[in-house]
């Protein structure tokens, strides 16, 4: 049978991926906002791995009210981002320094 | 290596490997592709955690609003591709070592000696009639009914927020404004202008005014 360790080490790999995503991607804030998501899912899947080997769904309750943030999160920040290009043209993260004092 | 076990390795490596196209790829839409797979696959994982309701919202939720919300925006934005591939050379390094560091250090945390098959066993099989959907509905609406409501509140807030921020006011519409209707002048409508009589044209070069024969 697959491991509790399994699930976690899945989970620990595409956190990984998600931070070397945001590093890498430092140009393009859609990226940036995939490889949130892509950290936010690796969470998610420790809090259900947690949930059914301990034997208690709080732990999807968790996931569900994490699930909805995340939507709220994506069509915010969505929405921000179309925001910026109309003003600004762009959506490099470099060139975005209106708020530089 | 029993079915189970080929059906999680099928899915988790399926997830590692979309998880890092997205992170690699220099077109934002096969980016957003590749997350879609990875959600896809995370799913999968989940059902086999016995979570049924949410490996169907993250499906339903995530790939059918989410991500179709990303890939309008990207497919509605003028990105500018190979400017956004700047600095990806010269970060690659660093993020890669940051990232096996960090992948090194949780797997050493949650690894088998912690969490391995000895000290967390595979719970016991749920009974037949077991529902995850009941059980989780009847956690939801008892003990954090108050908290669901606070994301039920949360999510009209995204939604006022994210129309206010891009609505934009009428543009080159062709509407009726009725008040400017009611108030108009006749001055504004009909314009009387002076105009000389007519006079006769002098096709023969002739000065006119001499008399006609």
């Amino acid at each position: 049978m697959i491991s509790l360790a399994d699930f976690l080490i899945v989970a620990a790999i595409l956190f990984g991926i998600g931070l070397a995503g945001i590093i890498i991607n430092r140009k393009n804030i859609i990226v940036l906002l995939m490889s949130i998501e892509l950290m936010l899912l690796a969470v998610n899947t420790n809090f259900i791995a947690f949930s059914y080997f301990l034997g208690n769904n709080i732990g999807q309750v968790f996931v569900f009210f994490i699930l909805t943030v995340a939507a709220a999160e994506a069509a915010i920040g969505l929405a921000i981002m179309v925001v910026l290009f109309r003003k600004s043209g762009t959506i490099e993260v470099d060139k975005l320094d209106l708020l530089k004092g | 290596m029993t079915a189970i076990q080929i059906i999680f390795y099928i899915f988790s490596s399926a997830a590692i490997l979309s998880a890092l196209l997205v992170v690699a790829s220099n077109n934002p839409v096969r980016g957003a592709l590749s997350l879609v797979l990875t959600f896809f696959a995370m799913s999968g994982i989940w059902l086999l955690l016995h979570a049924e309701f949410l490996a169907l919202i993250l499906v339903l939720v995530y790939v059918g609003a989410v991500m179709t919300l990303f890939l309008f925006v990207v497919m509605m934005l003028r990105v500018n591709v190979v400017s956004l591939r700047e600095g990806f050379v010269r970060y690659l390094p660093f993020a890669a070592l940051l990232a096996l560091m960090i992948i090194g250090l949780m797997i050493i945390v949650v690894g088998p000696k912690q969490f391995g098959l000895t000290s967390m066993p595979v719970p016991i099989a749920e009974a037949a009639d077991y529902n995850n959907l009941a059980d989780l509905g009847r956690v939801l609406y008892t003990h954090y009914a108050y908290p669901f409501e606070i994301a039920a509140v949360l999510l009209l807030t995204a939604i006022v927020a994210a129309i206010s921020l891009t609505h934009r006011k009428p543009y080159r519409r062709k509407t009726q404004d009725i008040s400017k209707q009611i108030a108009v002048k006749r001055g504004d409508r009909v314009k009387l202008i002076p105009m000389p009589s007519a006079k006769k044209i002098n096709l023969t070069g002739k000065p006119s005014g001499a008399g006609q024969p």
